[in-house]
């Protein structure tokens, strides 16, 4: 029996009241993450039970009780505070996936501070964009991603502390710059967490729309109620599993199902800081005993094209239920993951915005492969009409998902940016911006986006940002920017470019360009295709238009083109 | 060209393009790039076009694996499938 039980029961019975009861939370108390994940699961006795195995590309591996995790993110609060940072400050976390990121993530909670997670990939201008906006004061990295700070720095007057967790010390460090040794740090037994409430502001992921710079979506502590419940019911965790969810925690599911899930449930999670590899993967599957694994599809695809040969070499019979998110999970994965592993990868469907899953796959319900499953109890979701925004009865249609609001962990607002914010409620109606279906038995099926947004590996790249930044290469005169089918990551970014005079289309020129992406914003930004065109079809009034560039890249129609200035 | 010739190169590039600040990490041949991170599997495209653009050769994608680009030497390995040594 999973923990969740019967589903038609808890969908019909459940309120997020039940999980304020699990956490000890009435309205009006404190409700602190970090307290939560650390000060409370020791409080239950588990003090000496392992929080974190974490394992680096070198093969080094360390383990962390939670004690002694309570221990040292007190540490860090104690250190961010001593430093003059105080509640309510944006403190960045622009690490690879270290043990300092997970316990500064806490730490930062901790002591009142808004967590603003960055993926380390991120270049330059992608980094300062988000910096700048949320005009963060604190940034906590290593020393191998200090460089690409310190270009942008002199043009981020507001960010006061950068704190270098892993300083060898052998070359000064520059002025705004200071070391930071958690493991060489008098380590901190009591800290008086700050007293945060409910809707106090928590985290800032930032995520990608199709106009405009990246928006931050603001999460509270409450969130927490969200987190910890589908945590428990839909990845299934219990006391004695091992869980391993592969997301890094730039990204909204490396900080909600990475960190806040499974630590609140106080379950022992094991972290791979190293790059994808089908055998190593497997290997630490292994080694670790792993029983509970939340992936992507992307990843998955990439294992199918190993084989199930590959899978039989090692010793993965500790699996008991896996899941995936971040991209449709396509029907042949699943069933290529039961004849794998002799289990089906279940898709989970959320966003940064929803701060927690929504639509999912049970344990013990029936899945329909290629299905996104039901909303999970508590959530009313649906799919509406694409111009009046009323709920479709008609089985099959397609609509635009939408959630009722008011589930704890829906974003609170967009950093600076409140206007966007309430557009994206229509009709009493959180419009999550992907057309889907719903069968006749209650199953959503995703269809895809319904905006120009490039979901690539599970990740969502925006094309104005990429556009704009291809405009600042010496010799790009134009571009418009959509996504192009891939079999592994679903989507890729596919740029098209029009040159300036004296420069020529050539493969040399095409991987310059790729590059220059690729270091200003991120690789997951850079095109993997750049296709030169004299010109670009454009609207009367001169606007690229994107979407017949993108329909002849997926073979659809090209829709109405009497705006059209060129054919 | 040498098979030293051919290391040196793809180490230079991917010195160049890849790393972060080079005054701190320095690679040899055999420093893990993709499992250490240094080459993301997005950024191993980027890594790919250039030996193909580099040696007129093409890739296939069963061939461009994460496993065949983990280092310089095991990168002149898999060019030495093409003829390129």
């Amino acid at each position: 029996m999973s923990n969740m039980g019967d589903y038609q029961e808890k969908k019909s019975s459940f309120t997020w009241q039940q999980s304020e009861q699990e956490l000890g939370y009435r309205e009006g108390n404190v409700i602190n993450i970090g307290e939560y994940c650390t000060d409370r699961i020791c409080r239950q006795g588990k003090g000496g039970k392992t929080a974190l195995i974490w394992q680096g590309h070198s093969g080094e591996t360390r383990k962390y009780t939670f004690d002694r995790m309570r221990i040292l993110t007190n540490t860090i609060a104690a250190y961010l505070e001593g430093l003059g940072l105080r509640a309510q400050d944006r403190i960045c976390l622009f690490m690879d996936k270290i043990p300092e990121l997970y316990f500064g993530f806490l730490g930062i909670l901790k002591m009142g501070g808004i967590a603003q997670p960055l993926f380390s990939a991120f270049g330059g201008e992608s980094l300062y964009t988000r910096l700048a906006d949320a005009q963060t004061r604190g940034i906590i990295t290593q020393r191998r991603h200090l460089k690409k700070v310190r270009k942008i720095l002199a043009d981020l007057p507001r960010l006061e502390f950068v704190i270098v967790v892993d300083d060898p010390g052998d070359k000064p460090l520059r002025e705004r710059e200071m070391a930071f040794d958690l493991e060489k740090t008098r380590p901190l037994e009591e800290y008086d967490c700050f007293q945060s409430r409910a809707e106090t502001p928590s985290v800032l992921h930032y995520t990608s729309g199709t106009t405009g710079q990246p928006k931050g979506a603001q999460h509270v502590h409450y969130s927490l109620i969200s987190q910890y419940i589908t945590t428990k019911w839909v990845l299934d965790l219990r006391e004695d599993d091992v869980y391993w969810c592969t997301a890094d925690p730039g990204w909204v599911t490396g900080t909600s199902y990475g960190i806040i899930g499974p630590w609140s449930n106080g379950v022992t999670q094991c972290v791979l800081d190293a790059g994808f590899q089908t055998e190593r993967w497997y290997q630490f599957i292994d080694d670790f005993k792993v029983t509970v694994w939340y992936s992507a599809p992307t990843a998955i695809r990439s294992l199918m094209k190993e084989g199930t040969g590959t899978v039989k070499k090692y010793d993965l019979s500790t699996l008991r239920h896996m899941c995936s998110v971040g991209e449709p999970l396509n029907a042949e994965a699943v069933v290529w993951s039961e004849e794998a592993f002799g289990l089906p990868f279940h898709d989970t469907y959320w966003q940064t915005e929803t701060g927690s899953m929504i639509i999912t796959n049970f344990p013990g319900m029936k899945i329909k492969p290629g299905s996104m499953g039901k909303p999970f109890p508590g959530i009313t979701a649906t799919v509406v009409d694409f111009k009046d925004h009323q709920p479709i009865e008609k089985p099959g249609m397609v609509g635009l998902i939408a959630v009722k609001p008011g589930w704890p962990s829906m974003f609170r607002t967009y950093w600076n940016n409140e206007e966007t914010y309430r557009s994206k409620f229509v009709n009493g109606w959180y419009i999550c911006g992907d057309r889907a279906s719903i069968d006749e038995d209650g199953y959503f099926w995703f269809v895809g986006r319904d905006d120009d947004v490039i979901n690539t590996g599970g990740h969502l790249v925006g094309p104005f940002e990429i556009e704009s930044a291809l405009l600042e290469h010496e010799a790009v005169a134009e571009s418009a920017v959509v996504s192009k089918p891939d079999p592994v990551n679903m989507e890729v970014v596919k740029a098209f470019i029009t040159l300036k005079p004296g420069f020529e289309p050539s493969e040399e020129l095409e991987l310059k360009i790729m590059n220059f992406i690729r270091k200003k914003l991120s690789p997951l930004a850079m095109p993997q295709e750049i296709e030169f065109s004299d010109s670009l079809p454009k609207t009367r009034s001169g606007k690229i238009m994107r979407r017949l560039l993108k329909a002849r890249e997926w073979g659809e129609e090209i829709g109405d083109t009497s705006t059209l200035e060129n054919d | 060209m040498s098979s030293e010739e051919i290391k040196n190169i793809v180490l230079e590039y991917v010195e160049e393009e890849y790393l972060d600040d080079e005054e701190d990490q320095e690679i040899g041949y055999d420093t893990p790039l993709i499992s250490s991170g240094i080459v993301d599997s997005f950024s191993m495209v980027s890594l790919k076009r250039f030996l193909e653009t580099r040696y007129k050769i093409q890739i296939p994608d069963a061939k461009a694996t994460p496993e065949a680009f983990d280092s310089v030497n095991k990168i002149v390995q898999l060019l030495k499938e093409f003829g390129i040594e």
